[in-house]
């Protein structure tokens, strides 16, 4: 029975596969494997789950089947470093792709697309261009403001930037400002923060720009389209900085049984072709400097990335993560 | 004729034949005992001095948004459950026939599902309160958790002889006075275990409890672990949540230990069916209708609204087949195992090491599955990797990872996750059957195995069934181990579901959520019968009609 499946050694040698453990959702990797599958006509295996696959890989120890890892957010991708399950990969075609902001030095892990942080506005009720992240904390935004968990990933990277810019004291003044102008307690995930735009809870969304197009070209829930055609997007940035940017990325893991192929793959998802696939299947910005934006996210309009190194970033967490905590900040 | 046999016996019986018994029950909870103890270890890894942090800040919010949770979903899920299950199996009234098997219904929904209905039906809608809060989750779940009481509250009234409540009326007892003296206090042992059941639900619980915004201990969890990388301080909120599960289970066995209620009459005639008419009989319908309703219905018209409108991948087939497959192999481990542990604690008493082992290793039902899900993956891998070490030390060839990564690792989680229900169905199954049947067949001449095979399991088929359908729709509707530790391109329904559910893809999700739903429905029917078969002097299931 096909169904019952014992994993099969994988002490084996290099056999023409390759194996994929993946934070990030089918839809939109297996269109990638896919074609990496049909250019080199190397064979996928894929595993997704949201939770616990870095535990997995670590526990499985030598044996386990991984080789390449994908995930989001640069948290993550540093904390499978720190966790001792990735190993360095030296590719001329990897750093030719990837610029060097986008990748870790010492080559453990590697950026594949950008993703901004941004604030949604709803088109009614919002007159103004611009806004920065300062800004959010005025007594002007008082209720009208919706943002998912404070501990999320994506939120705790942006707080972790805020922290670089600013120091402690005047992050957790922010933070607390912030708190106080949150229309309802975080709840429900970026995309939802916009529908409660749509419905009127709130005027000022804060979400991750992809989803803009997620809800834009959703044909599935046409009703998405009506949530996304109620906001407009602008791009925060710091005083003296520019806008916050999360990565989506990838690692090869320690004990990798296909070593070789796992190298190709991570420089297939670097090319070109992989990239613009990426930023049209899910409307991410490419780490690429010469790779095209997709058309919708052009029409989004432009930004400048702010200039916190990543691994700065990844540094600040924790602190980012515990003053969460000490202001309540989803209470 | 004595009413209620209320006794202290223990059936004291450690003589030599105990011993195999001791070692057998022992040697199965400790093997399903270490995930538990495996996320309690992992407590002891670093954790980063959080637990200091968090004291000072939000665990206390944590541990009492969880006791508000339980304890309010639990008494709701009690109301619901006792009272519908004695209206239908006492009262005789319009539709009666039909409630009884259709309240079970709800059951066959997880809850990850009827809180993403509910949030997208009713969020923002301006008649109703916020749905996304405490009370809004309270009451989506205890529409779907409530058939855990109401299964085991109408298998103990079924079981109940009429004679009781004779004597009772006799004796100047209303028909409710009947019920709150005689009747409840009867069926206690059954509904507390229906009622931990749903503690433990929604103990557990995050896909749900996370959608409507509830920050509660096992939201906490996967806080800590997932979102800042810290599964040392997870699992020390874990041990929290064990340490709540056990003061439960430990409340709940001494408050047992000093009442015993055993059938000691044998004489059973048709139940009453107290004829209820004019605005009592509307009541009872309104009050059977409204959690089916709300349970079942809602939720799965929406699905099916939904599923209308969407592609039916084929693959759906092969997912179910795999969610199939799964689930019967655990389901027959289950029941074996439950039966080996719950006939073992009777033989040796529930005082001893191996009733203790085996309240550690039902624990595993409280711990949320992605953390059991890597308490799983600690001693399988460590397992794998051992005997690799052997082999490659000795033969100089890998024998690789046998069990992590494959299916068998999922049936193992399933084993761990739900060893509560099969065994806390069996054992109070057996609770129900009096001591006196035992040393009956010992006198006459009667082993142990022997009177399990000839006496118990006959007496305790119905158990037995409810245990197996129980555990067939928890595994079914299993989502967080399973995603962690199936093998890669390996999905069943549950993963389906979620994959294309976490998307906000909710249209596309339906199919297989539906399909789900209509798996669950069949044991469900089944459980019906098996039920109304259940009640003692009925042949042929003609008795409660």
């Amino acid at each position: 029975m096909s169904a019952i499946v014992v994993a099969a050694p994988a002490f084996a040698q290099e056999n023409g596969e390759v194996t994929v453990y993946s934070y990030r959702q089918p839809f939109l990797i297996k269109p990638l494997l896919d074609a990496f599958t049909e250019e080199t006509g190397i064979k996928t295996n894929f595993l997704f789950a949201g939770k616990g696959l870095l535990e997995r890989v670590d526990l499985e120890g030598r044996n386990s089947p991984a080789d390449v890892i994908l995930t989001v957010d640069i948290g993550r991708l540093t904390q499978a470093v720190n966790q001792g399950i990735t190993q360095p990969v030296a590719s001329a075609v990897l750093e030719e792709n990837i610029p060097a902001i986008y990748r870790d030095p010492r080559g453990h892990w590697f950026g594949l697309t950008r993703r901004a942080r941004v604030a949604y506005a709803s088109k009614d009720r919002v007159d103004r261009n611009g806004i920065s992240y300062e800004d959010l904390a005025d007594p002007e935004w008082k209720g009208r403001i919706c943002i998912r968990d404070g501990q999320h990933a994506y939120n705790v990277a942006l707080f972790a930037a805020f922290l670089e810019h600013h120091g402690r004291a005047k992050t957790q003044e922010w933070l607390e400002g912030v708190r106080d102008n949150l229309a309802r307690s975080p709840v429900g995930n970026d995309r939802e923060q916009v529908k409660a735009v749509f419905a009127g809870e709130c005027d000022i969304a804060i979400g991750n720009t992809y989803y803009l197009g997620v809800m834009q070209t959703n044909d599935q829930e046409p009703e998405q389209k009506q949530w996304a055609d109620s906001v407009r997007i602008l791009f925060p940035a710091f005083e003296n900085g520019g806008t916050h940017v999360n990565l989506s990325g990838m690692v090869m893991a320690k004990h990798a049984p296909n070593r070789g192929n796992a190298q190709k793959l991570m420089e297939f998802l670097s090319s070109e072709t992989a990239q613009q696939l990426y930023a049209q299947i899910n409307f991410e910005y490419p780490v690429g400097e010469d790779v095209p934006w997709s058309e919708r996210t052009r029409s989004w309009g432009s930004f400048r990335a702010d200039d916190v190194a990543l691994e700065t970033i990844a540094e600040n967490r924790k602190a980012a993560s515990r003053l969460v905590d000490e202001v309540d900040f989803n209470r | 004729m004595k009413l209620i046999s209320i006794d202290n016996i223990e059936l004291q019986t450690r003589r030599k034949g105990s011993a195999g018994w001791n070692i057998a029950v022992l040697a199965v909870a400790l093997v399903l005992a270490t995930p538990v103890l495996a996320v309690v270890t992992l407590a002891f890894t670093s954790s980063d001095g959080i637990w200091d942090h968090l004291a000072a800040t939000v665990l206390p919010g944590y541990i009492w948004r969880s006791c508000v949770l339980v304890l309010a979903t639990g008494a709701l899920c009690l109301a619901i459950g006792t009272g519908t299950a004695w209206l239908v199996t006492m009262c005789s009234f319009p539709g009666r026939k039909i409630f009884q098997w259709a309240l079970l219904i709800p059951l066959a929904i997880p809850t990850y599902i009827v809180a993403y209905v509910y949030v997208d039906l009713f969020e923002f809608s301006s008649y109703l309160p916020q749905i996304r809060s405490m009370p809004g989750a309270v009451l989506v779940l205890a529409f779907v958790l409530y058939p855990y009481v109401f299964l085991s509250a109408r298998a103990a009234f079924l079981q109940q002889s009429f004679c009781v409540f004779e004597v009772a009326r006799t004796l100047g007892c209303s028909a409710s006075e009947a019920f709150t003296r005689v009747s409840l206090p009867m069926a206690r042992p059954a509904l507390v275990v229906g009622v931990l059941f749903v503690a433990m639900e929604c103990l557990n619980d995050i896909g749900a409890v996370q959608h409507f915004g509830i920050r509660t201990l096992t939201v906490g969890i996967y806080d800590i672990w997932l979102e800042r990388g810290n599964l040392g301080g997870g699992a020390q909120i874990a041990c929290v949540l064990l340490a709540i599960m056990i003061l439960l289970g430990v409340i709940e066995r001494t408050s047992r230990q000093s009442r015993r209620y055993h059938e000691t009459s044998s004489k059973y005639r048709q139940l009453p069916g107290y004829k209820l008419s004019g605005w009592k009989a509307v009541f009872a319908i309104l009050a059977c209708a409204a959690p089916i309703f709300f349970g079942f219905i809602l939720p799965a018209v929406t699905l099916a609204l939904h599923a209308l409108e969407t592609n039916w991948e084929p693959e759906l087939l092969l997912y179910g087949a795999n969610s199939l497959i799964l689930t019967l192999s655990a389901m027959t481990l289950l029941l074996a195992v439950g039966l080996i542990l719950a006939y073992g604690v009777r033989i040796l008493g529930s005082g001893g090491i191996a009733a203790t082992a085996v309240l550690i290793a039902s624990i595993g039902y409280a711990i949320p599955g992605a953390v059991l899900g890597i308490g799983i993956l600690v001693p399988l891998a460590g397992f794998d990797n051992f005997l690799d070490g052997i082999a490659r030390a000795s033969f100089g060839v890998s024998t690789g990872l046998l069990f992590t990564g494959s299916a068998a690792a999922v049936v193992f989680a399933y084993l761990v996750r739900f060893l509560f229900l099969s065994y806390g169905s069996l054992e109070a199954g057996l609770s129900k059957i009096t001591p006196s049947m035992d040393m009956a067949a010992r006198c006459l001449g009667h082993g142990e195995w022997s009177t399990l095979r000839r006496i118990h399991f006959i007496l305790l088929r119905p158990a037995v069934l409810s245990a197996a359908l129980l555990v067939f729709i928890d595994c079914m509707k299993e989502l967080p181990a399973t995603l962690i530790l199936r093998p890669y391109d390996f999905d069943t329904l549950a993963t389906y579901t979620y994959t294309s559910a976490s998307l906000g893809l909710f249209e596309e999700s339906a199919p297989a959520a539906l399909a789900i739903l209509l798996a669950g429905l069949i044991p469900v029917l089944l459980l019906t019968r098996v039920l109304e078969l259940s009640r003692p002097g009925t042949i042929g299931g003609q008795g409660d009609s």
